[in-house]
């Protein structure tokens, strides 16, 4: 059986427990195998995409064995295009981050080691196709992310920090219950097979009249971990008072791990419930689109406004979803593969975008000595042009600009809603309209006009932050021209998807 | 399986020896107890390492001891008993290795420890109702004594009413036993005799049974509203019987009701079950609640095990194989897990620092100063939350499904318990470990060289080893423990109370 | 009629013969030779001829062993007269050992040797089956104690605890008299078996009620059953210790195998009826409601209690509660029940009884406060006291456990021929029950007495005790029969 599904997962555990264990290695020795066990993703992502098959829509390189044979839980892995997709963009933003986060953290070898254990359980929800082991990866994620925010958060940590883990912890507590019905009522807890029954209908049917209400269950711990408005209220907080590192991603993986739960549980297991609910949701995500970019442009630190800007962004990929599972049509209808693709890469593309901004906040931050107010800069651009230049394509990318990444995805989203929705469409333009403006006002506030007394000796990038914001820019640019190249993993996926009975 | 009837005599043997040593020197009584404790360990690892799965419970010994009123001296075990043995005995390590730093009458503490030990052994092996509720008796004095002589805030007061609380418990046991006893005809007191006995009961009769036998059990299982007894003598009680009370003796009241009032009174408790499942979950979340409020850092964790216990009766209640056999493994997981907890809170902090008032543990940076300390406490708190890869995690779920298919609304109430359970839980973590952390940029805080605190000792270490190795290993591989309860619910005996014999 | 048997009554009566000649012995010996010896060696000698005295009464007893009636049915030697016989003698030696652990008074050896009459006094009682025997064998007995209680002319409360229970007690017995006096008039004979036939042929006259109140009113001052147990607190706190230990011990189990002799053999067929739906008359119903006043009393009074002793009357009180059922219960379940329970309840409470002589001796022993820090001033005696104190409690494996547990059971489970007063729902089995619940609220006091003697500090400049070698063997055994008889409770209950 191969194992390389495995040692995605387990080699950042295995590199965290190393940096524990190593108490008196150098910072030099921690800071560079942290980050080797970090790119350890990316390489092992990119040897499963060598031996993935993209034609074919199914799990891949399965990895399949007894576990709880009283709760019938296997140890099953698996890899489709959804989870290739979400493990290359972890093995992206993770190292970024790392990196991002080791200039000036103190006790790095505990923060690293917390880093990796929580890359390791968001690779896992990426690749675990049954529900217990999922939910491990799922819940075991907030632990490092709890102390990531708590230890190295802003003043404000420990109210943002509880306040994460409860939200995400009460959703889950509901979903758990979920699954705990539906364990009660069909006897498994896999995803493939429970996919299946709920393709057939067998699922809601031996769940009789409680199909509506543990679908509740399992959409409260979704949509709270996405979060879908109005579950948001605690990603500013948390995203704000996170520490750079932990704040790119939070932002560029963790958020997905909502959206992915999404697709790979809600959809198929709950196809005719999230059918019915979804004229209802379809406002959720538009109220999130709209009011995220309102929300965000009116905020002056510039942290909260990257934070919302994210509920914005992540929102688009549910309102993609929901106008696919609204329409009469179902997943049949002609516009349902564009909004599809159109959610699959906006989350890869807001996954690089949001990252490199949080970045580039956390660059002002240290700069400044703490400062992050929309008005406490100006004319940055003159002392670090550099800087005010990757910043700005991060920021272009952001709000879709045609060339940069950003743009395909939200393209082919508005494309496949005002197909399906077109009143749901044209009032998530506003959500576009104002993104646009905060963009832009932050790009102006910030990096135009004149030099301030604090922007004056303005350091441009280091070494060390140019090789971290690099990639993330050198990928936008190659994901806005040749955005097939994303696509090419996951377009069986979505024609199977739509092309279901 | 046939060398378990010695981790009681063993036990008790130990106790003596441990109280003679104690003459001789401090030392010497704590390596008598802990060689006592591991060797009657051993003796139930041993057991389970041969144990076949079976549903039938398996005798160990069984000779007439009063024939006159038909008592035997009947010891017998399956898979719920070796679960629950195998937790005494490391749970009774465990605390052996936390009461290292006694000083005071160490030979008497380790004697009244073992004591209260081998009456456990005693009530998880016993066949025969008489002789269970004789060992149920014998575990009540020790505890009275470990608090009162050993213990800190009111021990006098929280031990006097412990006792008193789990002594009323036992005179309602006994008065139930009795009628059911009398009222079969004085044949025996077996536990199948009894429930052979008690099927020709009226449902009158039965309910009343049923309703003395569990509420005297369930007094000591810390059911709301009798629950009271357990913050109050679980903060008094010294560490090591801290952790024996919550880890261990809690769960002989949950195991009485499994064990003797489910199966003798079905039909009492089909009665009652609706009862029982609702204070079980205001139990739940009143617990909690009141966790999440308190100011002494023991007192969350006494009202965690309140709340925790409340699991395992809702499990019970729900009464299908699935929910009971969850009841047993939440038993076994909020032993070594509450063990843990009292472990940190008792021993590691308070009696480094001397305060358990969390608004003062808040001003120390108590994770630098103990680093240990706030990794394990951290650790056991995930546990105690229910996280998954720890124990907790697949008895409650094993506990909600069971539940869900026997009430919905149950299952739903209990889903906000394990919110509940989260959210207190991490905020004893955030303020007692992490109250004070130097924000992002400011330097470490200089190690406060006025106070320094001891380190911590290779016992403690072991002790938490150990604990964490088992729930860790349990949290992974729950079917080491599934395989064992699930069979012994599906016997004959249980099935008549429990519904779905295949899970 | 048959001749007299006098060569079977000289047989029967050899255990009373050794003792009274022991008692002789004592008091000669000591005049001859010890007189001029100091207290403690008078005390010493005394105690070891009343103890041989005693083991050979207990030897001889074994050796008659069940031999009937005796003497036209004066004496009957049945199992349950020969068990309690050993049992009121093994009490009275354990009481020498009590003895021998407090301070001596100033007369020893009388003491001694009326505590050897005290005991002729109660193996009489054990085995009297006609009612002038029963009446001089109770009076033998009584007479002795008022002597034995107020012993200690040093201290004026015994005087006074002398006096009160002479009192009460002599009142006891001439409405004893009283009541015999009618029964005989009713029934023309003083034989219990005779009594027992006439009356079962006759319906209830109104004076057989007279005659059985007068009866029950003495027993119940005898028993110290509420509501007429006033005199016992003040006895058991002004007596020299070792007399309020036999007070508790030997002449309970002596007073209740006699009652219950006089009550199911000879008046069982006057029992009478209480259940839900009538009420007929006869003792039982009045046994009932002195059963649950003394439960009552007994157990709430004892709550309140300072003094270690009075602390110790009301749980004999409470004990006679239990008794009481066990009496009731004793025609259908037999005096198995009751005879363990008084013989193991005898035992644990001289036992404690002893623990506070020792104390006694050695800086007093009233409150129960001065017990604290015993087990750092005598871990022997905390030891021992936990053992004592626990088996009156109830707690296993002790015999104080099993012996509640056995009268309870039986009396839940009786049917037969008295079937309509056992059970769950019958009268007994009520009282029953109210006994186990009490047992609850009995508990506390009797862990506030642990409490003090194996948690509480001692006080400033409490010495170590040391205990006398006789007084801790005596301890040690008591304490150790306890546990054996808990553990192996068919020892004492399979002769019946």
């Amino acid at each position: 059986m191969n194992l390389l599904l495995s040692a995605i997962i387990f080699v950042p555990w295995a590199g965290a427990l190393l940096l524990l264990l190593l108490k008196n290695a150098g910072a030099r020795t921690t800071r560079g195998l942290a980050l080797l066990f970090s790119l350890s993703t990316l390489v092992l992502g990119l040897l499963s995409l060598g031996s993935f098959e993209p034609a074919r829509a199914g799990l891949q390189l399965v990895e399949n064995r007894d576990w709880i044979s009283s709760l019938h839980v296997h140890y099953h892995l698996g890899l489709d295009g959804l989870s290739l997709l979400l493990v290359l963009l972890t093995g992206i933003v993770g190292p970024a981050a790392l990196a991002a986060g080791s200039g000036n953290v103190r006790d790095h070898r505990l923060y690293a080691a917390l880093f990796l254990l929580l890359q390791g359980a968001a690779l896992g929800v990426f690749l675990a196709q049954d529900f217990f082991l999922w939910f491990v990866f799922w819940e075991l994620s907030l632990v490092p992310a709890y102390f990531l925010i708590r230890l190295w958060g802003g003043p404000d940590a420990t109210r943002a920090a509880y306040q994460f883990v409860i939200y995400t912890i009460g959703g889950s507590a509901f979903m758990l219950l979920g699954f705990a019905a539906i364990y009660a009522a069909v006897g498994t807890l896999d995803f493939v097979e429970l996919a299946q029954l709920g393709a057939a209908g067998t699922l809601a049917k031996a769940l009789g009249g409680l199909a509506t209400f543990v679908f509740v269950g399992v959409f409260l711990g979704l949509a709270v971990k996405v979060p879908l408005f109005p579950f948001h209220t605690w990603l500013p907080a948390a995203y704000a008072e996170a520490p750079t590192g932990a704040s790119m991603f939070l932002t560029g993986v963790m958020s997905k791990m909502g959206v992915y739960g999404f697709l790979r549980i809600l959809w198929p297991l709950f196809p005719a419930q999230l059918h019915a609910a979804a004229p209802c949701l379809i406002w959720l995500a538009l109220a999130g689109v709209v009011f995220g970019a309102f929300a965000a442009m009116k905020q002056t630190d510039l942290k909260r406004m990257v934070a919302y800007s994210s509920v914005n962004h992540v929102s688009y990929c549910l309102l993609a979803l929901f106008a696919v599972s609204a329409s009469a049509l179902g997943a049949g209808a002609p516009a349902s593969p564009s909004a599809l693709s159109g959610a699959l890469l906006q989350m890869f593309n807001h996954g690089l975008s949001a990252a490199a901004l949080f970045f580039c906040v956390g660059i002002l931050e240290t700069r400044s000595g703490g400062q992050r107010g929309l008005n406490d800069f100006g004319g940055v651009r003159t002392a670090a042009p550099v800087f005010a230049g990757l910043c700005g394509i991060a920021l272009f990318s952001s709000l879709g600009l045609p060339g940069l990444n950003g743009f395909v995805g939200e393209f082919l989203i508005f494309r496949g809603v005002f197909g399906l929705a077109p009143a749901v469409g044209a009032l998530a333009t506003l959500g576009l309209l104002a993104t646009a403006i905060f963009l832009l006002t932050f790009y102006q506030r910030v990096f135009h006009g004149p030099t301030t007394a604090r922007t004056a000796g303005f350091r441009d990038l280091t070494a060390g932050e140019l090789a971290s914001l690099a990639p993330l820019i050198g990928l936008m640019f190659l994901f806005g021209v040749l955005p097939q190249i994303l696509a090419g993993l996951f377009n069986p996926l979505v024609t199977a998807w739509t092309t279901l009975p | 399986m046939n060398a378990l009837p010695c981790t009681i005599y063993v036990s008790f043997t130990g106790a003596l020896l441990a109280l003679l040593a104690g003459r001789v020197s401090a030392a010497a009584a704590r390596w008598v107890a802990l060689a006592t404790a591991v060797t009657a360990w051993g003796l139930t690892l041993s057991a389970a390492a041969h144990f076949v799965p079976a549903a039938a419970v398996q005798t160990l010994v069984d000779a007439p001891w009063v024939p006159t009123l038909g008592i035997r001296y009947h010891l017998a075990a399956d898979g719920i008993s070796l679960t629950l043995v195998v937790l005494t005995g490391l749970a009774a390590t465990a605390g052996i290795l936390f009461s290292w730093n006694i000083k005071e009458r160490t030979g008497e503490f380790f004697a009244l420890y073992l004591a209260l030990i081998g009456g456990v052994y005693g009530v998880f092996l016993s066949a025969d109702v008489f002789l269970l509720f004789v060992f149920y008796e014998i575990a009540i004095v020790p505890k009275y004594f470990l608090i009162a002589n050993w213990g800190s805030t009111r021990r006098e007061y929280g031990a006097m009413k412990l006792a008193l609380y789990s002594f009323a418990g036992s005179a309602l046991v006994l008065l139930g036993v009795l009628w059911a006893y009398a009222a079969g005809g004085s044949h025996g007191f077996g536990l199948t005799d009894l429930a052979t006995a008690a099927a020709g009961f009226t449902r009158g009769e039965q309910i009343a049974m049923f309703a003395l036998v569990f509420l005297g059990f369930a007094v000591l299982a810390g059911m709301f509203p009798f629950h009271t007894w357990a913050p109050t003598g679980h903060v008094a009680a010294p560490t090591g019987a801290s952790m024996l009370l919550a880890g261990v003796v809690m769960k002989l009241g949950a195991y009485g009701c499994l064990r003797v009032a489910l199966p003798l009174f079905p039909i009492g408790f089909a009665f009652w079950q609706p009862c029982i499942a609702w204070l079980a979950i205001i139990g739940i979340l009143y617990a909690g609640f009141v966790a999440l409020v308190q100011d002494d850092f023991k007192f969350v964790i006494g009202y965690s095990s309140v709340s925790h216990m409340g699991f395992v009766l809702l499990g019970l209640a729900a009464a299908n194989v699935r929910a009971a056999s969850g009841a047993v493994l939440q038993m076994f997981s909020h032993g070594v897990i509450a063990g843990l907890l009292f472990a940190v809170v008792g021993r590691m902090v308070y009696e480094r620092t001397h305060t358990r008032k969390l608004a003062d543990l808040r001003l120390l940076p108590l994770h630098r100063l103990l680093p240990f300390a706030a990794v394990t406490f951290v650790l056991a708190g995930l546990a105690s939350m229910g996280m998954p890869g720890f124990s907790g995690f697949p008895a409650e779920l094993t506990i909600l499904i069971g539940v869900w298919t026997t009430s919905r609304i149950w299952a739903l109430a209990a889903a906000v318990g394990v919110l509940v359970a989260a959210a207190f839980t991490l905020r004893a973590i955030q303020v007692s470990f992490f109250g004070k952390v130097e924000t992002a940029g400011e330097s470490p805080a200089p190690a406060d060289h006025a106070h320094p605190l001891d380190p911590i000792t290779l016992p403690e270490k072991l002790g938490t080893v150990l604990l964490l190795g088992a729930t860790i290993l349990i949290g992974l591989k729950p079917d080491l423990l599934l395989g064992w309860i699930t069979p012994a619910l599906q016997s004959p005996f249980f099935q008549t109370v429990l519904k779905g014999g295949t899970p | 009629m048959n001749p007299p048997d006098y060569a079977g009554l000289a047989r029967a009566l050899l255990p009373e013969a050794a003792l009274v000649l022991g008692a002789l012995l004592v008091l000669g010996l000591d005049l001859l030779f010890f007189r001029k010896h100091s207290r403690e060696s008078r005390l010493r000698s005394a105690v070891a001829i009343g103890a041989l005295a005693v083991v050979a009464a207990i030897g001889l007893n074994l050796r008659v062993g069940d031999a009937g009636s005796v003497f036209g049915g004066v004496l009957v030697l049945d199992p349950l007269a020969v068990a309690a016989r050993v049992g009121v003698l093994l009490l009275t030696l354990l009481t020498f050992g009590v003895a021998t652990g407090t301070a001596p008074l100033r007369h020893p050896a009388e003491y001694i040797a009326i505590i050897l009459f005290a005991t002729v006094g109660f193996t009489l009682m054990a085995a009297a089956q006609q009612l002038l025997l029963v009446f001089l064998a109770l009076e033998l007995a009584s007479l002795s104690l008022y002597v034995l209680v107020g012993f200690d002319h040093a201290r004026p409360e015994s005087a006074e605890a002398a006096l009160k229970y002479f009192l009460f007690g002599g009142m006891s017995a001439a409405f004893l008299l009283f009541g015999f006096s009618l029964l005989y008039g009713l029934t023309g004979s003083i034989d219990l078996p005779a009594i027992g036939a006439v009356l079962a042929k006759h319906d209830p006259q109104p004076l057989l009620l007279v005659a059985l109140t007068m009866v029950l009113v003495a027993f119940g001052f005898k028993a110290a059953a509420a509501p007429f147990h006033l005199w016992a607190p003040d006895a058991y706190q002004g007596a020299p210790t070792p007399s309020a230990a036999l007070l508790a011990s030997g002449s309970k189990l002596a007073g209740l195998t006699l009652f219950v002799r006089l009550l199911w053999p000879g008046l069982g067929s006057v029992a009478g009826h209480i259940n839900p739906k009538y009420i007929s008359p006869g003792w039982l119903p009045v046994v009932v409601l002195l059963a649950v006043a003394s439960l009552l009393v007994g157990n709430f009074a004892a709550l309140a209690q300072t003094n270690i002793r009075r602390l110790l009357a009301y749980s004999a009180i409470a004990h006679a509660g239990v008794m009481l059922v066990g009496v009731m219960i004793a025609g259908s379940a037999g005096f198995a029940p009751l005879f363990y329970y008084a013989a193991t309840y005898g035992i644990s409470t001289v036992g404690a009884f002893g623990v506070i002589a020792v104390l006694e001796g050695r800086g007093g022993c009233q409150r129960i406060t001065d017990l604290a820090g015993l087990h750092r001033r005598s871990p022997l005696l905390a030891g021992c006291l936990l053992v004592f104190v626990l088996s009156l409690a109830g707690i296993p494996p002790l015999a104080g456990f099993f012996g509640k547990f056995y009268i309870f059971a039986d009396a839940l489970s009786i049917g037969g021929a008295t079937g309509e007063i056992g059970g769950a729902t019958g009268p007994v089995g009520r009282v029953a029950v109210l006994a186990i619940l009490l047992s609850a609220v009995a508990f506390y006091y009797y862990l506030a007495v642990l409490k003090q003697a194996l948690v509480a500090p001692p006080a400033e400049g409490a010495a170590p005790v040391r205990v006398p070698l006789a007084a801790a063997l005596t301890l040690v055994v008591a304490a150790v029969l306890l546990v054996l008889l808990g553990l192996f409770p068919t020892v004492l209950i399979n002769g019946f």
